[in-house]
């Protein structure tokens, strides 16, 4: 499904080269549940903004579903982004003058897709997820875990083959986090692609798969034992 | 992304942030409205000027004597001539001309007039039964000079509506003498009140048959002769034959002006609407200051929503679809501008009329087409920079919010 190879991804700050990824080899099934976990600037968010073609690799290819991704222009890494990737963020990424129903609906907005089968498929995710009594209220009137659920709902209202999260506890509570950690891996139930980045122990042990990364690069894998 | 969703998206946008959204199109308005109400003001004093002019006949040549010439003083003036005057002859020798429909010869002097023990000073105007359809006037009551010979220098007049109303008051002054001068006079006739067009009261005159005015004031020339055209396409022809009639009367001097009204009137409609035209401009300076300040605003708005442009992006928006959604929201924002402008520069030219009725007021279509094109045309021009700075934010730092 992510087939990554010989990825490297290098910045200039000022005059500085500041290599982020390097040579990065990784190859991700379909339904494939993986946590990156390591320090910060280790280069685990970078990879996943790679993965999730909002960034473009210095040198290496990325194929997706077989498909060189990385030649894309933006218009094609768009629709791409809008069929097959879905994002979770440590802080929601919400817009606040819109309702939970209006958030949710967005992408779908985007795509082109008729309005009365947007409110079919917001009724349902809104149903799914607990937040039918929520619909009209907007972000700043929602606690922090129905945010995420908000946000969880309006990534999977395309129906992505890849859902990555980034931190997506980072701004919960305990509980609330264990709550929306299980939403995330029923989808993984569903033959969703989920690919995590924490930096929680606790969180990424949950991974049936899970990358360390120390200083752009994967230094160790492993797999939890069923 | 569907043209709707588009303008919903936008407009919510505009409503998330009020203040800013009213300031500007308050802005906007003001610049639109007034473009309207200063070119209204023109156009108003254009129209005022051309009916003016349309209330004194309609394809009128008008003869005078002497020639006006931009060469400066003639030989004959340093002599002391006076140019050869008009003669009643000459009048009555332009109908020969086929594209000449009718003429008024016209006199003009002051006298006193009396009546019983009332009396005051007037213009007296010595004309012939023509003048009243050359000249579009409206008797009030009785008749109008007798037609028939030039020549014919029988006492009777006709009074102006004040003139009427001084000396008679609220008796019947038709069939009444008056004296003018030393001769009386029987009026016959009152003229409509119609108040004063172009600088001349027509309520505070007398008019007599033109040879009665000739004796009363002692004089044999014309001081004009209002000639009207078959047509309107014949007022050039009239001219032509007009000059040429004169000059072969008075011996192949050219020693009349001939102006035709259609002329005078080109010039006025000339320099009026080149008025309206500049004042419509200097307002339209306001409009491209309203277009400078709906840049600055949808450059706060890409700056304030920077998160909101990575997320879209995040979620499938190429850089198309968001240089168009803060295209549609410049141009709701200068749209509802425009139409507010509108609305404000309507009810400011009606408020205009209502207070000077005489001023025709209305903005000329083209100025408000100009208006409304300039303020869109500012605000789309004006956002093109900020939306394609939108549109090229890097989606990773859009998304830090950096």
């Amino acid at each position: 499904m992510i087939a990554l190879s010989h990825i490297t991804r290098s910045f200039q700050v000022g005059d500085q080269q500041v290599t982020a990824l390097r040579d990065i080899n990784l190859d991700i099934g379909a339904g494939d549940y993986v946590s990156i976990m390591g320090p910060s600037g280790s280069g685990k968010s970078t990879l996943l903004n790679l993965i999730g073609l909002l960034d473009r690799p210095t040198s290496g290819i990325y194929r997706l579903d077989g498909g060189d991704v990385t030649t894309l222009d933006d218009a094609q890494q768009a629709k791409v982004r809008s069929e097959k990737i879905g994002f979770v963020f440590q802080s929601f990424h919400l817009v606040p003058r819109l309702t939970a129903a209006q958030n949710i609906e967005l992408p779908m907005m985007l795509a082109g897709i008729a309005p009365h089968e947007r409110r079919q498929r917001v009724a349902k995710l809104l149903d799914n997820y607990g937040l039918a009594e929520r619909a009209d209220h907007r972000p700043d009137q929602l606690s922090g875990g129905q945010r995420q659920r908000v946000a969880i709902a309006r990534a999977t209202s395309m129906q992505p083959a890849v859902l990555l999260a980034d931190e997506p506890t980072g701004n919960l509570d305990q509980s609330t986090g264990k709550e929306v950690m299980n939403l995330l891996e029923q989808l993984v139930e569903q033959n969703v692609t989920l690919i995590l980045v924490t930096h929680d122990p606790v969180i990424g042990s949950r991974a049936l798969r899970q990358l360390q990364m120390v200083d752009g690069q994967i230094v160790s894998q492993s797999e939890r034992e069923e | 992304m569907r043209f709707a969703d588009v303008m919903q998206f936008a407009s919510a946008s505009l409503r998330g942030s009020r203040t800013r959204t009213l300031l500007m199109m308050l802005a906007m308005s003001i610049g639109v409205a007034s473009v309207v109400v200063l070119t209204a003001l023109g156009e108003g004093a254009r129209r005022y000027v051309i009916n003016q002019f349309s209330s004194l006949g309609s394809n009128l040549v008008i003869v005078f004597p002497g020639r006006t010439e931009t060469a400066g003083i003639g030989p004959g003036m340093l002599l002391g001539q006076i140019p050869r005057e008009l003669s009643l002859d000459d009048a009555q020798a332009l109908l020969r001309s086929p594209a000449v429909s009718r003429l008024a010869p016209l006199t003009v002097g002051s006298s006193q007039i009396s009546q019983g023990a009332l009396n005051r000073e007037v213009v007296v105007l010595g004309s012939t039964a023509e003048l009243l359809e050359v000249r579009h006037m409206q008797l009030g009551q009785g008749q109008f000079l007798p037609r028939g010979d030039l020549h014919n220098s029988e006492s009777v007049c006709v009074l102006g509506a004040k003139i009427r109303q001084t000396l008679f008051g609220s008796q019947n002054a038709v069939g009444s003498w008056v004296r003018l001068g030393d001769r009386r006079f029987r009026v016959i006739g009152v003229m409509a009140a119609q108040g004063e067009s172009m600088g001349f009261n027509t309520d505070e005159i007398v008019i007599v048959p033109v040879a009665a005015a000739h004796m009363l004031f002692n004089t044999s020339g014309l001081f004009r002769i209002l000639v009207e055209a078959r047509h309107r396409d014949l007022v050039e022809a009239a001219k032509r034959d007009v000059e040429s009639i004169i000059v072969q009367r008075h011996h192949g001097e050219r020693d009349v002006t001939v102006i035709t009204q259609d002329a005078v009137l080109a010039t006025f409609d000339r320099i009026l609407t080149a008025l309206t035209m500049a004042v419509g401009g200097i307002a339209a300076i306001s409009l491209a200051v309203a277009g400078v300040l709906i840049m600055n605003v949808m450059l706060i708005a890409v700056s304030q929503r920077v998160k909101e442009i990575g997320l879209l992006k995040a979620l499938g928006a190429p850089a198309v679809q968001i240089r168009k959604l803060f295209f549609a929201e410049a141009i709701l924002l200068s749209g509802m501008g425009c139409l507010l402008g509108l609305a404000l520069g309507y009810a400011g030219s009606i408020l205009i009329g209502q207070l000077y009725p005489s001023l025709p007021v209305s903005p000329p279509w083209w100025a408000v087409l100009a208006a409304f094109g300039t303020a869109l045309g500012t605000g789309i021009l004006f956002s093109v920079w900020p939306a394609r700075r939108a549109a090229r934010l890097d989606a990773v730092t859009a998304l830090a919010g950096r």
